[in-house]
């Protein structure tokens, strides 16, 4: 199959780009909000949310641009999914409203230290959910008519979408977990460890699940994986996963703190590739391509200019940033 | 209503609630974040104190407004095509790559640097830390930039054509679309409404605490350099929205009949009505005190020079009146307010008694919220003055909106309300009580509150 390597491509790979930078970094904050009640009130619940306050926002900014990415560089695609996602993403939305405010709000209010940390937990919870709802929903398919979005406001839920949905859940919940491995000590880092020996297998469960399902799905995808040049990433992914896993579960027995956080990343970027696989050449599955839904070249040149631009800066001083703040948290902050 | 009528209303009664909300935080972050770059670079430049007392009283509470900025920010970035799904599809081929510059240029800066700012005072040093500071003010003046070139291409669109399905797509440059003819005039007077919201806001604060009896050092000094903005700024205001306003007469004549309550075309000189009830139904203001020829004068610059009213327009054109009517002299008032106190504070200033004049700590303190008032009374008349069309002239709002039914719609705008209230409610609420403390002689580090609670964490921020 050949592919035209043209501006459109160029910016869906800058959207699955962002995208998979948002699923990352955001992932481990949404992963440490999930797992919060499990922690001691205090000083453990202190020190995981310290190990994101100074980084979470820049995180979530990549959100803003997969979707204002979205809407530029595929405005069709934007005015289609959005509604037809409306309900999952409205509560995403609110969902990270609770979390966001809770990183400043419980320290403005210790009386209320509770009420903000159980916001914090929820509206990160609602969050994943809604996103993996999102993505489920999405593969199993949107009603189309004309250049609008058909269907219902309930259509997006379906089994198959909450299963997508628990199995996001339990994959950030991992990352999180990695990341309070790598960058905390103490009691709140040895839970992570107990946290992460128990949902690595649930991601694995929960990641099978969902990829035995998919090629069943009211799509192309069984083609998509099962014929050149998808089989070619569709037969090595098993391995891939098999190996990614195995030395995650080491990381997690003992070796070196950083190890679990990376191993997960590389089990999310074989799910993402996977994805990708399922995907491509559409943005919206099985309905719209990305050619069709593509604005036009001068709008994508225009903004790929910023985007070559400004990419490569953000990624420097995001990356400064976290040189700050490298090393271990403790329960007052970074050392 | 039909189903589709309703669901309308809704949406746009969302958006109006969302974007509503969501100003009220940028408009202060973006004041704040450059007066605590000033304030940080005065106290690097003189070494004293309290400007660094002054700089963590302030960015504590800067940190509470810029995550409700930030929180209700993502709501916007997704409301265009939840609700708006059409105009999405129409424009984003114009507006989105303006707010995907938004984001390259100043929202990743912005988060990029506040980590530093709020957490890294003892991880780098004070010049880099003061260059953080400078990062996310630059960052929020940025996202003023894009934000507005975006709403002043819907208001004033040009440098655009349509294509086979309907879009708009840039005919040739993107400059005339990016400058186009409202842009530099929104812009510096919302900038400025900004700077102005903030320094009211922080004159507010140092006036209740003058009132209260603390005319400490750091107290007279937040007093003194606000009512210097207000009386320096707020003049400069009222030229600059009379310039933006004959921009509008220029562009979007409509929206300046409705200011101005004009229903009736008036072919020798047009009065200005103080007052009145506008009725949009039968097209005429009711128990209007109107000054003869005043607003031919104002806007044409010749009491003489005839002036259209919304008369002269379909009815099916006509923006609402008796919003736009009010919420402009609304925002008038309060601009008079303020070019007052800065008046009255100068007059302090030189007989030496700007730390004892009650009355006028009493104005200060009355007015702290007035910016708000103000910003959000503006944001009415322009965006409202601007319908029926959600792009001037070529797409109508009607057209615009998402195939979501009624109920879709209404439950989430209830959702937003609830929520909105409770948590933006109870982060107001921290600010006041934040506020409501004045600043101390070695206020502690935003790091050394309850974040990091031991007491040696607290001396280790020190410098």
């Amino acid at each position: 199959m050949g592919v035209d390597f043209d501006l459109t491509v160029v910016w869906a790979m800058i959207i699955a780009f962002a995208v998979t930078m948002y699923v990352v970094m955001d992932g481990f904050d949404l992963g440490i909000g999930i797992l919060f009640p499990f922690f001691r009130v205090g000083r453990e619940r202190d020190a995981a949310m310290n190990a994101i306050a100074p980084v979470w926002d820049g995180n979530e900014t990549w959100l803003v641009l997969g979707g204002g990415g979205l809407m530029a560089a595929f405005p069709l695609a934007y005015a289609i999914i959005l509604p037809a996602l409306y309900t999952p993403l409205i509560a995403m939305l609110l969902g990270l409203v609770f979390r966001g405010v809770a990183f400043e709000f419980r320290w403005r209010d210790p009386g209320h230290r509770a009420l903000w940390d159980a916001a914090f937990c929820a509206g990160s919870i609602v969050a994943t959910l809604a996103q993996g709802v999102t993505l489920g929903a999405l593969l199993q398919g949107v009603e189309i008519s004309g250049r609008a979005y058909a269907g219902g406001w309930w259509d997006w839920l379906s089994p198959f979408s909450l299963l997508t949905g628990a199995a996001l859940l339990i994959s950030y919940a991992l990352l999180g977990a990695g990341w309070l491995v790598w960058k905390t000590e103490g009691r709140v880092h040895d839970d992570a460890r107990r946290f992460a020996r128990l949902l690595l297998p649930a991601m694995l469960v929960a990641v099978l699940a969902v990829s035995a399902a998919t090629p069943f799905l009211d799509g192309k995808y069984y083609e998509r994986w099962f014929v050149a040049p998808g089989l070619f990433v569709t037969v090595p992914m098993p391995l891939l996963v098999a190996f990614c896993a195995l030395m995650a579960w080491r990381g997690i027995g003992g070796g070196r703190d950083e190890q679990p956080f990376f191993w997960t990343l590389g089990l999310f970027a074989c799910t993402l590739a996977g994805l990708a696989i399922s995907f491509w050449p559409d943005v919206i599955p099985g309905r719209v391509t990305i050619w069709e839904a593509a604005a036009p070249a001068r709008s994508q040149l225009f903004m790929l200019v910023g985007t070559a631009v400004m990419v490569p800066l953000i990624l420097a001083y995001t990356g400064w940033s976290y040189w700050v703040f490298r090393g271990k948290v403790g329960e007052h902050g970074y050392h | 209503m039909t189903d589709a009528d309703t669901a309308l209303v809704l949406a746009r009664a969302q958006f109006a609630f969302t974007v509503s909300f969501h100003f009220i935080f940028p408009s202060f972050s973006i004041g704040l974040a450059s007066y605590l770059a000033v304030l940080e670079g005065l106290w690097l430049k003189t070494g004293r104190s309290e400007y660094l007392d002054l700089f963590r009283y302030w960015v504590k509470i800067f940190a509470v407004a810029f995550a409700m900025g930030v929180v209700s920010g993502i709501v916007m970035s997704y409301q265009f095509g939840t609700n708006w799904s059409v105009f999405s599809d129409k424009a984003g081929p114009v507006v989105g790559p303006l707010m995907a510059y938004e984001v390259l240029t100043a929202f990743f800066l912005e988060a990029g640097f506040l980590g530093v700012m709020l957490f890294g005072t003892a991880k780098v040093g004070k010049g880099l830390h003061f260059g953080a500071t400078l990062m996310v003010a630059v960052g929020t003046f940025i996202s003023a930039f894009w934000i507005l070139s975006v709403n002043s291409w819907m208001q004033t669109p040009q440098g655009f054509t349509t294509n086979a399905d309907g879009q708009f797509v840039p005919a040739g440059s993107w400059l005339p679309i990016i400058f186009n003819p409202s842009f530099p005039y929104r812009l510096v007077h919302t900038v400025i409404a900004a700077y102005l919201t903030t320094a009211l806001a922080v004159g507010g604060v140092g006036a209740w605490h003058l009132l209260k009896g603390r005319a400490t050092p750091q107290v007279r000094r937040m007093f003194s350099m606000a009512m210097w903005m207000a009386a320096l700024v707020a003049p400069v205001q009222l030229l600059v929205g009379d310039q933006h306003g004959l921009n509008t007469l220029e562009h979007q004549p409509a929206k300046v009949m409705a200011m101005e309550g004009h229903y009736e075309d008036h072919p020798d000189g047009a009065p200005l009505v103080l007052f009145g009830i506008p009725d949009d139904e039968a097209a005429t203001v009711h128990a209007a005190i109107e000054i003869p020829k005043l607003s031919s004068l104002i806007l044409r610059h010749d009491p003489n020079a005839p002036l259209k009213g919304l008369k002269s327009l379909p009815k099916a054109d006509r923006p609402p009146a008796r919003i736009i009517f009010w919420s402009f002299r609304i925002m008038v008032g309060l601009g008079l307010l303020m070019i007052a106190l800065g008046m009255w504070s100068l007059v302090a200033r030189l007989a030496g008694r700007l730390y004892d004049w009650r009355w006028m700590h009493r104005l200060a303190l009355a007015l702290g919220p007035a910016g708000f008032v103000a910003v959000i009374a503006g944001w009415v008349t322009t965006e409202v003055g601007r319908q029926p069309w959600v792009i001037y002239g070529q797409l109508r709002t009607a057209d615009a909106v998402s195939p979501i039914a009624a109920p879709g719609v209404g439950g989430s705008l209830i959702a937003f309300v609830l929520i909105y209230f409770s948590v933006f409610g109870a982060g107001s609420w921290y600010i006041l009580r934040l506020m409501a403390a004045p600043p101390e002689p070695g206020e502690p580090d935003p790091r050394a509150t309850p974040r990091m609670a031991a007491p040696q964490a607290a001396q280790r921020g020190e410098g």
